[in-house]
């Protein structure tokens, strides 16, 4: 009822302000940099979460035929692949090959063995990555010639093969998936423990904050990377709360911004003010500190996650992380960096994947901090 | 400022203290053992060395006789290495680790300085942005894309530089493993440069020095640079301590026998002496840094006074 | 006829900003003859300071200035760089507000003064030193040779204007630009400077291009007047016109913009509001873990005061002087010492909890009309906060009923009630922060130099507001201020602070008229008494 009293008083449009938060929103649309990095991150999330579902490869199907293929926009098998290919296929079948030719998507050829060709053979054929849906198109009355004809199966690898023949396409956006959410999740980890914890230091101040802030002086000191590598130790390979505990690792830094904003909050004028109308602490919390604590933590929490998605990367790289078959970008990156003689797109790819992704959270998060924080330029 | 330099060096006496109770009793509390990985060792064997290095022993025992050995500067054997005590594991690598991490680090001031000023200099003109650019892809690609880059390109096309291992020292050997170090330290000292001299620049008593006439040298160098090397000192403390104690990453795809590769690979193996020694290591490192930092500050910034 | 050393034809200003370009300057002509010293007076914002900054083509790096600032025939915006370095510092020179951050921090005062001296005169270094020397003996820098090492940190605002001064005259130059050089200073601080400069400008016959907008300084000091407004002159002429027969409305304003009126004592028998004794505010500094015993600084030091319905005490002192820490402890936002009454009751051990009723009865107005506002809420919720907290029944619609009629009361359109506080000027924040004491309907308000952050032709209104408010809610004010002027308005009883203590007593009139202490009489010797200085020059 009073909702409703309240619409029809409402001033014209004109008397409404423009926030803080409203200015903070058309000088961010003013930066191309950062927009056209959301827009890529938002492009980015969506093909590595929906792009897998729309591969023909599983991200751990293994095709032996295609070991470290490299990239191409065509499809395979070219054509001395399927020659390749074919001349497997009839050793297993222990036959020799006489002619062989092809029309239009089938290879026809003619065999020829020393025992009657046993029709069960036709079995290593459609074993194989290559060939499909193979027959007997005819034989010769004695039966040790056969005309076998197979439709060869087209594969597209746009980023090439991984060593044991896993492609890589689907491999990476698969890696994307874990990343981007491992980014996010020990990222929301490490803020929300970080801004309780240098909320509540920076608001009851005095002796408690000075111990509390004492701890964290502690926990900086200790070797950040062996912190990691024990919580690997104890957490072993499961990799939901390794990376929480990641991301309790890394609220340090967290910690320290928001007891800093909060001690100068506390000393703002209005917080003053406040307390003079007799406002309680819990409403002085609500109303002035957590709202203009709210700026710094965004800032923070989109350069965090950058953070957090290179350390998964390192730890991946160590092998420390993600572990085999699941994969993520360090993984695959380690992987490519271990190849690198042999399969370079075995590193390009994931690596661009990465550092394009890193690139667009840094823009987004100095996007930010110039649009919540103007003063600064 | 002596005493200052004596209270501060007691100071740190209780924070090592901290680290080592710290790190002792957490790496003892992980499951696991030095002797019980994949290693076949049969139970009496194992049961004979763990007697032989005192791993039976109450933990707490075992924790005063680490820290009366620490006393004498006695790291103890390492565990998984057994024919090295950790002080020779130490007194191998960390002259490799250390030539290669100052070598990174003086680069990365020298040219990371220069490349901030010049863009403070011109503030939103392109050679800035240029600057901007490359400060963003040093500070964002990792270390472990951009060595086997380098590999890739130095060492496989452009056969210029081996692909890796220490050759003795040898300077083609030092290229890349420097390169990897310093080029992210070098972004992020750019990007503190630019930030501190703008901020520098814009301040009153630049604006004093302009009124007065004096030359843009002047005005530049000996004004506002001092002013702008304070954050930049702060950063550098820890980042020597960090490059000094050598990297895993770069040691690793580099083949470097340094002690980065130490510290991961000790504590997946329950090598206990050895984490522990490389935690004290770096924890010494990170104090003497530290300290430098505050003494430089004192230096540079008269209002800084230790009394 | 003196010859003309400087002179501005057209000059713009323009700032690229996010909003577009802003024209700060707009097109002005001035001009200043050997020896003569030119005021250009105006408020903030009218561009007074841009003007000169772009003279000296120290505009900051979004500015751009066009037309012709001529020194001598010489067009400075056109010169080269190096050509510019030979005037700058040498034949035009510049001090500016801020005497606290206008010296490099990290280098000795002899430095720093040496520096301009070497370059422009080409003197060695010996013989630079001792011209410092002189320099400092000039400016009256007492120990010069023990100063000419200290770190800038290592003096008072007042000392360190007259280091810049010093440097200033360093090279004999032939114009002086003083940019509000006095604004920052303690206001018996302030008249030294003043009369420095004047003694200086005597002495060597500098040109002086006085920027301010304390009128009072432009009346001692000032030949000529350019009275700037929005990036205009309004009005030039010499100083004696411009007061007696101003042309301009502009300038009218500002001439009468000095607050007047006087105020009545209360009735003698009026019921006692808000009773200090003894009031002992002590702060510790540094201190604490492994630091060693802090400091212990007596920041208000046994203060008596009684303040009666309808009175209004003026608390007049220099910065440091702990009057607005009295202000403070007396509404207990901080701990103190003694006794303190509240109508009677005695509040000085009361907690918190037992404080927060009485809050709405005793309010407090802060200086800074940007810092005091929540910059993420709305007019509206910031001045109804205090009755979320005293009249919690309230409903929506009441509160904002409530907020409409405040915002009225101190002469704002309700409308503005769903705007932020960064989209209003000084002026009107001002009044939003006394709205949001008033909406709770007080009996006593700390007002904290709620007019010292403001234009003089807005404290005008500000002062006027708080009177009427006074007199229409039988209110009892606590005016803390340095500026005497403001004051004698406002109060009708007056306490003299000095370093947490009270130096002198009294009703007003007799404070202003008849000072008894020494500090008393130099304070409104400074402040006020314009024809004494004018004979002693």
């Amino acid at each position: 009822m009073t909702e409703l009293a309240d619409a029809q008083a409402a001033p014209d449009p004109e008397a409404l302000g423009r926030s803080l938060w409203g200015d903070a929103w058309l000088r961010l649309k003013a930066n191309k940099a950062a927009m056209f990095s959301l827009f890529y991150l938002v492009a980015m999330t969506l093909v590595c979460v929906f792009g897998p579902f729309f591969s023909p490869h599983a991200y751990t199907t293994i095709y032996p035929d295609y070991v470290r293929t490299p990239p191409s926009l065509s499809p395979y098998p070219q054509q001395e692949m399927i020659q390749g290919a074919l001349a497997d296929v009839t050793r297993r079948m222990r036959v020799d090959m006489k002619e062989m030719k092809q029309e239009d998507g089938r290879v026809v050829f003619t065999v020829t063995s020393t025992k009657p060709f046993d029709d069960r053979n036709l079995r290593y054929i459609d074993r194989s990555d290559t060939f499909d849906d193979a027959r007997v198109e005819s034989k010769s009355p004695d039966g040790l010639e056969t005309v076998i004809s197979a439709a060869t199966m087209q594969k597209y690898f746009l980023f090439g093969t991984d060593n044991v023949g896993r492609d890589l396409f689907t491999r990476t956006l698969v890696a994307g998936r874990i990343s981007l959410s491992i980014g996010l999740l020990a990222g929301l980890v490490a803020v929300t423990i970080g801004v309780v914890y240098g909320a509540t230091a920076g608001f009851a101040g005095g002796k408690t904050d000075e111990v509390m802030m004492r701890i964290v002086d502690v926990l900086y000191s200790l070797p950040f990377i062996f912190f990691v590598i024990m919580l690997v130790v104890f957490f072993g390979r499961n990799f939901v709360l390794m990376f929480l505990a990641v991301g309790a690792v890394l609220w340090l830094d967290m910690a320290r911004i928001v007891r800093g904003q909060a001690l100068s909050i506390r000393r703002q004028e209005y917080v003053q003010a406040a307390e003079a109308m007799g406002v309680s602490q819990a409403g002085i919390l609500m109303r002035h500190v957590i709202p203009n604590l709210l700026g710094p933590v965004v800032i923070y929490m989109t350069l965090l996650v950058p953070q957090v998605i290179l350390l998964e990367s390192f730890l991946s790289f160590l092998g420390l992380g993600v572990q085999e078959p699941m994969t993520s970008w360090g993984v695959l990156i380690s992987a490519g960096a271990a190849n690198i003689g042999s399969a370079n797109w075995m590193l390009l790819y994931p690596a661009f994947f990465l550092v394009s992704t890193l690139f667009a959270l840094n823009f987004i998060g100095d996007g930010l901090r110039d649009a919540l924080d103007p003063k600064d330029r | 400022m002596l005493l200052y330099l004596i209270r501060r060096l007691l100071t740190a006496i209780p924070t090592l203290f901290v680290i080592v109770t710290i790190s002792f009793f957490l790496i003892r509390v992980a499951p696991g053992g030095p002797f019980n990985q994949e290693r076949g060792l049969s139970p009496e064997i194992k049961a004979n060395l763990e007697a032989q290095f005192g791993l039976n022993d109450p933990l707490w025992l075992q924790y005063w006789h680490y820290l009366k050995n620490l006393l004498h500067g006695n790291f103890g054997p390492s565990y998984n290495l057994p024919d090295f005590t950790v002080t020779e594991l130490f007194r191998e690598g960390l002259p490799i680790s250390i030539q290669l991490g100052a070598s990174a680090l003086v680069l990365a001031l020298l040219v990371g300085g220069t490349l901030g000023i010049i863009a403070a200099l011109n503030q939103n003109r392109a050679a800035d942005y240029a600057v901007i650019a490359t400060a963003t892809a040093g500070s964002t690609i990792p270390t472990f894309v951009i060595a086997p880059i380098i590999q890739l390109v130095f060492a496989l096309s452009w056969k210029l530089l081996p692909v890796g291992g220490w050759g003795d020292g040898a300077l083609l050997n030092k290229i890349g493993p420097v390169l990897t170090l310093a080029l992210p330290q070098m972004a992020i000292v750019a990007r503190l440069m630019r930030g501190s001299m703008i901020e520098s620049l814009r301040s009153h008593h630049i604006r004093t020095a302009r009124a007065m006439g004096l030359s843009d040298w002047s005005v530049v160098v000996k004004h506002a640079l001092r002013g702008a090397l304070l954050p930049i000192i702060s950063y550098a403390g820890p980042a020597a301590a960090a490059l000094l104690t050598g990297s895993i990453i770069v040691e690793t795809i580099f083949a470097i026998p340094g002690v980065g590769r130490y510290f991961v690979q000790a504590a997946l193996n329950r090598d206990y002496t050895l984490v522990m020694g490389t935690v004290v290591v770096i924890a010494i490192f990170t104090i003497i840094f530290n300290l430098i930092v505050d003494l430089l500050y004192a230096v540079v910034d008269p209002r800084v006074r230790y009394d | 006829m003196a010859e003309t050393v400087l002179e501005v034809r057209n000059l713009r200003v323009t700032f690229r900003t996010l909003d577009g370009t802003v024209e700060a300057v707009k097109g002005i002509d001035l001009v200043v003859k050997a020896g003569e010293t030119v005021a250009i007076v105006g408020e903030s914002g009218s561009g007074k300071s841009q003007t000169m900054m772009a003279a000296m083509r120290l505009l900051a790096s979004n500015g751009e200035a066009t037309g012709a600032v001529e020194y001598r025939g010489r067009n400075l915006l056109e010169l080269p760089k190096s050509e510019l370095n030979k005037v700058r510092g040498a034949k035009i020179s510049m001090i500016f507000q801020e005497p606290m951050t206008s010296l490099d921090p990290l280098y000795t005062i002899g430095n720093q003064l040496i520096e301009p001296i070497m370059r422009h005169r080409r003197l060695g270094a010996k013989d630079a030193k001792a011209e410092a020397l002189r320099l400092l003996k000039l400016v009256h820098i007492p120990d010069p040779e023990r100063r000419m090492g200290s770190y800038p940190h290592e003096m008072s605002g007042g000392q360190r204007q007259r280091v810049m001064i010093a440097m200033a005259l360093a090279n004999d130059p032939d114009v002086l630009i003083a940019d509000e050089p006095t604004t920052a200073l303690d206001v018996t601080i302030q008249a030294q400077i003043l009369v420095l400069l004047a003694e200086l400008q005597k002495k060597l016959g500098t040109a002086i291009v006085f920027i301010t907008h304390d009128l009072g300084i432009v009346r001692r000091l000032a030949d000529r007047v350019y009275v700037m407004r929005r990036g205009e002159v309004v009005e030039s002429g010499p100083t004696e016109q411009i007061f007696t027969t101003p042309q301009h409305d502009y300038t009218r304003m500002l001439l009468s913009a000095e607050p007047t009126g006087r105020k009545a004592p209360p009735a003698p028998n009026a019921p006692i509001m808000l009773d200090g004794r003894n009031v002992e505010v002590t702060f510790r500094i540094g201190g604490g873990f492994l630091a060693g015993p802090p400091m212990l600084l007596r920041a208000v030091d046994r203060i008596n005061v009684i303040l009666k319905e309808r009175q209004t005490i003026g608390i007049v002192g220099e910065s440091g002087s702990g009057k607005s820490t009295l202000g403070r402890a007396l509404l207990r936002l901080l701990p103190s010492e003694g006794r303190i009454r509240f109508e009677g009751r005695d509040i000085s051990t009361a907690t918190k909890d037992q404080m927060r009723p009485l809050r709405h009865e005793m309010q407090l107005v802060f200086q800074d009309p940007f810092g005091s506002l929540s910059p993420r809420m709305t007019v509206g919720q910031i001045i109804t906060e205090g009755l979320r907290v005293h009249e919690p029944n309230l409903t929506r619609k009441e509160r904002d009923q409530r907020a409409k009629e405040a915002l009225r009361e101190v002469g704002l359109d309700p409308v503005m009630r769903n705007r932020y506080p960064h989209e209003f000027s000084g002026g009107q924040r001002q009044r939003i922060a006394i709205a949001r004491a008033m909406i709770l309907k007080p009996k006593v308000v700390v007002l904290d130099e709620p007019t010292s952050a403001l234009d003089r032709s807005v404290q005008k209104q500000i002062v006027e507001l708080l009177r009427k408010l006074q007199a229409d809610n039988d209110l009892s004010y606590l005016f803390i201020s340095h500026d005497l002027a403001v004051v004698r308005a406002m109060a009708d009883y007056i306490i003299v602070m000095k370093q947490g203590k009270i130096v002198e007593e009294g009703p007003t009139d007799e404070i202003f008229d008849d000072p008894r202490e020494a500090y008393t009489q130099t304070l409104m010797a400074a402040a006020l008494d314009a024809t004494r200085f004018r004979a002693e020059v």
